[in-house]
């Protein structure tokens, strides 16, 4: 039984073609994986999918059934729901009222001790353990993605579409997540499952369609499709993601150094040596501290107890311009709130650390940025118009690479980088982490802070934090399994 | 983001505050009339209060209008133009050109519905500009401001207009029941302001669309169409706040309304109202006013020479936002 189908569907916004005759079939009851690198469709597909945009030509069916038309939200509503990318939750409404968002009365005044009541009800349904009187504002992320798809669930739909939802959590919230989709799927719930992380879809998902070049490639069960040709298929060639051991080894100097670094609430006593040449990972889950950690080396906290060293040098705790003085070059979390500034030219993102130093007296030379931003361009395989277009107007994955290069615009000895990869596809992927192991070959040392099993697969050595200490020091050659394990505390 | 769920944790207090942030004036309303009573023994008298009421009604209109457009995650500059422009407009339609109007004629029960379709028109005209031509609210209304203003100017030729028909002036110098039509008036108004936007799903989703339009829309709200309806609301409440006003002086003066905007987003801004949209309610903006007609009230009773009333405002104004931010718990936005 087909739940719903696209036939040839193209879609085009002015000159470009997002989608070119491209079309899904998804079994009922089946978890369905849709995969494609960034710009192969997948989010016009959702959009259309989900009757917020109507296809140039083509059709969609629900049941077999032709689409209600678009000004129908309702009858969309009780076909299909979706867990966009970006937050549909208002945070200044109560949990409640999101739940019931523009359908607070069939008509007349809300009553809303009856609203809150019905969402209660619609919480405990689907295992939510959220007060519906809380502001949605005040829950975490996976919180707030949890009521989303209870949401999503209650306009009464069978069909749901999770646009990128592990983008935003850590390990153990992705299992969490995977728990509740196979529940779901156990109800006869029919789901789209939109990831950047292949491993995703061979756990959870049955079957899988690519996309590329807003084209489709290829529908397959997920078993009868091994890990090379799904890459092969979404890149049109082959790569391999891993480790290289190609590096020298890591030189004996020390150039990042931490020692008994302590922030309570964060983390406890904790040393690190990341030597010259060497690529260190820092895994751990949400809750480990890394992060706040990772901001303690670069400045952006200062440690209650503990120094850090920076090539022999100590820089004032809490001061990230003496930070990057001492030779830090540092790739923040959040690239949308830390990494760049949205409508400033590729050029001047990336030379954001070093500006001084490219003039003189004070000016800035634009003649030298757009040259080092024209050298990151190449090296990292930048896709943009060139160095003076806002990095605002980057894609994903491209945006990353915009940071990246602003991070080693210092040429630094000791480079930290925090979830490197969140949210890129796999050709990104592959820059970002080439680029971080290019900097070790060129004598740099790497701290690799993330739970991405990818990312530390570069590393020569892997620390892993569980609540605030490093509870391992663990080797090249450790398995998922163990890993993952250690991340969440179970060994 | 994982980080700051951990931090969100551990300071769950200041949250709960966060909900009576409606309530956070009455203590300074409350000390305000302590103050009031100790300055003068007439300050606490009935009709003191009442006087304090109908001078604020046309500005309170004037803040119910600007807050249904700030929670809705717009601007609007232009509503004291609008104050100005509505009235003097309508009654020139009416007049004879003797007394300063056009001579067109028009029978003189027409001016009030004129003055509110004049405020409703020059809504439904920053609401076309800023939706069709996806022009910035605060851009289009600043402009508006200045082009109303300068339609009344033009018009009147900068002289204030004395000869209004009797009908014009009713509501706004009227007593019911003892106590000013205008004040009546704003009140139901602000009755119906709290209901809806408490109670309603259009009033909701003016939140919903001020908190995140694209959910808004994705959850099935119209939202130019309701966008659209705010501005045509807010900018007709400003021609009844300029109708009251009239009536009230007696006249309409060249720059009647000039200057109240900042008022306006004072009293709407300490009233808990946020400028980024989708938060604050009806409630919160009237203590708003309330708190400004008091202070005005006693400078006025003390004895306060009007040289001197600005900066105390002005002092006054940022006073209130420390106490509600510190009572409030989260950072202004």
């Amino acid at each position: 039984m087909t739940a719903v189908e696209a036939l040839d569907v193209t879609k085009r916004f002015g000159a470009t073609v997002a989608l070119a005759g491209a079309g899904i079939r998804v079994d009922e009851g089946r978890t369905h994986a849709l995969v494609g690198r960034n710009g192969a469709g997948k989010s016009t597909l959702v959009s259309i999918l989900t009757g917020l945009a109507r296809p140039d030509e083509g059709s969609v069916l629900f049941d077999g059934e032709p689409a209600p038309p678009l000004a129908d939200r309702d009858a969309w509503r009780r076909r299909v729901a979706c867990v966009y990318q970006r937050s549909t939750i208002i945070p200044a409404l109560s949990v409640a009222e999101n739940l019931f968002l523009n359908r607070q009365s069939d008509s007349g005044p809300i009553r809303w001790r009856q609203l809150r009541q019905r969402s209660r009800e619609v919480l405990e349904r689907y295992g939510v353990d959220v007060p519906a009187d809380r502001l949605a504002g005040d829950l975490t992320v996976e919180q707030r993605q949890l009521v989303e798809i209870a949401r999503a669930l209650s306009g009464g739909a069978r069909f749901i579409i999770l646009d990128e939802p592990t983008a935003q959590l850590d390990g153990p919230a992705i299992q969490r997540l995977f728990t509740r989709m196979r529940a779901l799927r156990e109800q006869g719930v029919t789901m789209l499952f939109i990831s950047h992380h292949l491993e995703e879809v061979y756990e959870v998902c049955d079957d899988v369609t690519v996309f590329r070049d807003a084209r489709h490639v290829v529908t397959r069960p997920v078993a009868e499709l091994p890990q090379g040709e799904l890459v092969a298929a979404m890149t049109g060639e082959a790569v391999s993601l891993g480790g290289r051991s190609d590096r020298p080894a890591p030189a004996e100097d020390v150039v990042l150094q931490a020692e008994g670094l302590t922030l309570p609430g964060h983390y406890e006593d904790v040393d690190l040596r990341v030597r010259r040449g060497e690529v260190l990972g820092l895994a751990g889950s949400g809750s480990s501290g890394k992060v706040s950690l990772a901001e303690t080396l670069a400045g952006l906290r200062r440690a209650a107890a503990g120094t850090v060293a920076i090539d022999g040098v100590r820089p004032r705790p809490g001061d990230v311009p003496a930070a990057l003085e001492a030779g830090l070059g540092f790739l923040p979390q959040d690239r949308g709130k830390e990494g760049f500034v949205p409508l400033l030219a590729l050029s001047e993102n990336v030379t954001l650390p070093v500006a001084h130093r490219l003039g003189s007296y004070g000016t800035v030379s634009s003649s030298r940025q757009r040259e080092y931003a024209n050298k990151m361009i190449k090296e990292l395989d930048i896709h943009a118009s060139g160095p003076g277009q806002p990095v605002g107007e980057l894609s994903g994955g491209n945006a990353q690479k915009a940071v990246m290069a602003r991070a080693l615009s210092n040429s630094p000895k000791a480079l930290v980088v925090v979830d490197p990869t969140a949210g890129v596809d796999v050709r990104a992927k592959e820059a970002l982490l080439g680029a971080i192991e290019d900097a070790a070959r060129g004598g740099s040392g790497a701290l690799v802070v993330s739970d991405d099993l990818d990312d530390l697969r570069v590393c020569d050595r892997v620390l892993v934090m569980f609540h605030g200490r490093v509870v391992r020091d663990l080797p090249r050659g450790w398995t998922d399994q163990e890993l993952v394990a250690l991340m969440e505390g179970m060994a | 983001m994982t980080e700051q769920s951990e931090r969100m944790r551990f300071a769950p207090v200041s949250l709960k505050l966060g909900r009576f942030r409606d309530l956070t004036l009455v203590p300074v309303i409350v000390v305000l009339l302590a103050a009031g009573a100790t300055v003068s023994p007439t300050f606490l008298t009935g009709e003191n209060l009442v006087n304090v009421l109908q001078q604020q009604s046309a500005l309170a209109l004037v803040v119910l209008a600007e807050t249904l457009i700030l929670v809705t995650g717009k601007f609007d500059l232009s509503l004291e133009s609008t104050v100005g422009l509505a009235p003097a407009l309508a009654v020139m339609l009416v007049i004879p050109t003797s007394a300063g109007g056009f001579g067109i004629g028009l029978p003189s029960f027409l001016a009030i519905p004129l003055c509110l379709l004049i405020g409703a028109l020059t809504g439904a005209l920053n609401g076309f500009l800023i939706l069709r031509f996806q022009l910035s609210a605060f851009v289009v209304t600043l402009a508006m401001l200045i082009v109303v203003r300068g339609l009344q100017l033009g018009f009147t030729g900068g002289k204030s207009l004395f000869q209004l028909p009797e009908s014009f002036t009713y509501l706004g110098s009227a007593n019911w029941l003892g106590i000013p039509a205008s004040i009546w008036i704003t009140g139901v108004l602000f009755a119906a302001g709290i209901v809806a936007l408490g109670y309603f799903r259009v009033g909701r989703a003016l939140y919903a669309i001020g908190g995140n339009d694209d959910a808004a829309r994705a959850a099935g709200v119209r939202v130019n169409r309701v966008v659209w309806g705010v501005f045509i609301i807010g900018s007709t409440l400003a021609a009844l706040a300029g109708l009251l006003t009239t009536g009230w002086l007696g006249s309409i003066s060249a720059n009647q309304g000039n200057g109240w905007i900042f008022m306006v987003f004072a009293a709407a801004v300490i009233g808990g109202v946020s400028l980024d949209g989708g938060k604050g309610t009806v409630f919160g903006a009237l203590t708003g006013v309330l708190v400004i007609g008091l202070v005005e009230n006693i400078l006025t009773l003390k004895g306060v020479p009007g040289e001197w009333k600005q900066l105390v405002y002005g002092v006054i104004i940022l006073v209130a936002l420390m106490i509600s931010r510190l009572a409030g718990g989260k950072a202004q936005d």
